[in-house]
């Protein structure tokens, strides 16, 4: 029995995802192979061998690859699947998994599983559906079962004590479908919203973009990042990639405060796992209360300076 | 360029919903039902591209029992041109809604396909994706910006760090994110008119395409409940608590 895991990357580092997703394999067992895919990537694959529990790593190099673009690097997944009789194929449930995995899926002409939060069993799993509101046990019936990790469901294994070997993989194909030409990153020294330990997410109440400089003087203090509600998103306050929720990203950090959020569902979809959530909100009906661990009514413009005040 | 839009009927994203007490599944009796958000988005673009002068025709597409119909209704009273419904009482995975779909492009040969990111329903995430592979096509998901540009489709993607811009050859298949678009409120005289719009509908066993599950949904539980919190007077108790009960700062 074998997993193959895709390495999330930027060419250079390797992504904490891709170890929260090497535990999920190690929750099913068998052999864990990584694969790197990139362009220029030796580096990652370097890292890919380090990680505990992993027993070879496969380093796909080429400039077809250095986008990671699905017309490209599905057809190389759905071959090595093939070819190498891998049972399972697993990737974190990130932009890029999701982007990437339910193509492979139909390559093989498997089902996929999306976004999973346990392994019961070598194929059941569970995940949840209907924006968090239920969790489904889901028996897979396909030879090959294609899954997506959801990294704060599974503790990331350790980065380094791993000694992997590395097998270069020549194979290459070039769809000539699609081409990569341009991106842009949102700066931040602040640490990934998905990784963070604490996290403080600002609302609609925040009134203003510029307001949020209240929630990052709180996160220096605190080492936290900082994230968002899709009502601050959509009312331009902040860029979208902040998001945190049911479309936006999936967190469970162990202090979650939420200020100015009211917590529609979509936003507890995506905090909701969180260890301890705090609540700043001067509307005491609202909705996010009834999750909070610690909630506090009050005007979010004298509590959150007092609070950083008080760190 | 003609565009195909699938739009699937879900549960309405307001609705708080309720599992059913044998665990089989979520319980869907006499809950408001709607179009799914992200298919209403995909709709307004397709609408948009037709308003610019760059689509020729807007054909939408729905799988699901007869009720699956008011949703195409919806989308023909946002501005699509022409329904086709494929009948099944039976719920399908994206697997055979890709190959059913794969089926519809193939007869109608649009140029683009613009599908939701995902239900909000199965919170998936695979039908798009799984089509363009079916089909051979590029694929541009989480699309927040799509400009076609002769036989080339400029897209601009959310990505975890921020937007990617790809250049898709066209036919493409996209899927859209939430702020691709701000979908507009169907008009009452729009309303009337799309009742008289065509609306095809055949069943899907006609098509001859193997949609047998390939999951099997054993259970179905709420999630774990959160212990109810306590409110705190003021941030001097908060802090206190974080510190000294959560131990968390």
């Amino acid at each position: 029995m074998a997993t193959l895991i895709i390495a999330e990357h930027d060419n250079s580092i390797l992504k904490p995802a891709t170890l929260n997703t090497v535990a999920a394999a190690a929750a099913i067992g068998g052999d864990a192979v990584l694969l790197v895919a990139g362009e220029g990537c030796q580096a990652v694959a370097g890292q890919a061998a380090q990680v505990a529990g992993v027993n070879k790593v496969l380093l796909a190099d080429n400039a077809a690859y250095g986008h990671q673009l699905a017309e490209n690097v599905a057809p190389l997944v759905a071959e090595l699947a093939k070819s190498a009789g891998f049972e399972y194929v697993l990737a974190p449930a990130t932009t890029t998994g999701k982007n990437l995995l339910p193509r492979v899926a139909a390559l093989l002409d498997v089902g996929q599983l999306s976004d999973i939060v346990s392994v019961e069993s070598a194929d059941t799993f569970k995940r949840p559906i209907y924006a968090g509101n239920a969790i489904a046990t889901v028996k897979s019936l396909d030879a090959i079962k294609v899954i997506t990790v959801r990294g704060t469901a599974f503790d990331p294994v350790a980065a380094e004590g791993g000694s992997a070997s590395i097998e270069a993989v020549t194979a290459v194909h070039d769809a000539g479908l699609s081409r990569f030409v341009g991106e842009e990153v949102a700066k931040s020294d602040r640490p990934e919203l998905t990784a963070a330990r604490v996290i403080i997410s600002g609302g609609r109440g925040m009134g203003n973009g510029e307001n949020f400089a209240l929630l990052e003087k709180v996160a220096d203090k605190l080492g936290a990042a900082v994230g968002a509600s899709r009502a601050a998103v959509d009312a331009g306050f902040v860029p979208n990639d902040m998001q945190v929720g049911q479309t936006g990203k999936i967190v469970a950090p162990e202090l979650y405060i939420a200020v100015g959020i009211s917590g529609a569902i979509q936003h507890l979809a995506g905090m909701k796992d969180s260890k301890v959530i705090v609540a700043i909100n001067k509307d005491e009906e609202a909705p996010i209360f009834q999750v909070a661990d610690y909630g506090l009514v009050a005007d979010l413009f004298d509590a959150v300076p007092e609070l950083e005040a008080s760190l | 360029m003609k565009i195909l839009v699938p739009v699937k009927r879900v549960i309405d994203y307001n609705v708080k919903v309720r599992i059913k007490s044998d665990g089989s599944g979520v319980d869907l009796n006499n809950v408001k039902m709607a179009i799914n958000p992200f298919d209403e988005i995909s709709v307004e673009e397709a609408v948009r591209l037709k308003e610019a002068g760059v689509a020729t025709e807007v054909v939408v597409v729905s799988i699901g029992s007869r009720a699956s119909q008011e949703v195409l209704r919806a989308a023909l009273a946002i501005g699509a041109d022409r329904a086709i419904h494929l009948q099944t009482d039976q719920e399908l995975e994206p697997l055979a809604v890709a190959k059913c779909l794969q089926r519809v492009v193939e007869e109608e040969r649009p140029q683009l396909v613009i599908c939701g990111k995902q239900a909000i329903d199965d919170d998936c995430n695979q039908t798009g994706q799984m089509l363009a592979a079916l089909l051979g096509w590029p694929q541009g998901t989480f699309a927040s910006g799509i400009a076609p540009q002769g036989d080339l489709l400029s897209v601009t993607r959310e990505i975890d760090g921020g937007l990617e811009t790809l250049e898709l050859k066209l036919p493409a298949v996209v899927t859209s994110d939430l702020r691709l678009n701000e979908p507009r409120y169907a008009s009452l005289p729009n309303i009337m008119k799309a009742k008289k719009k065509p609306l095809d509908s055949r069943p899907v066993a006609e098509l001859g395409i193997d949609v047998a599950p390939r999951l099997n949904a054993v259970n179905h539980a709420a999630p774990a409940a959160r212990q109810a919190g306590i409110k705190v007077a003021d941030v001097a108790e908060l802090v206190e608590k974080l510190r000294h009960e959560a131990r968390v700062i």
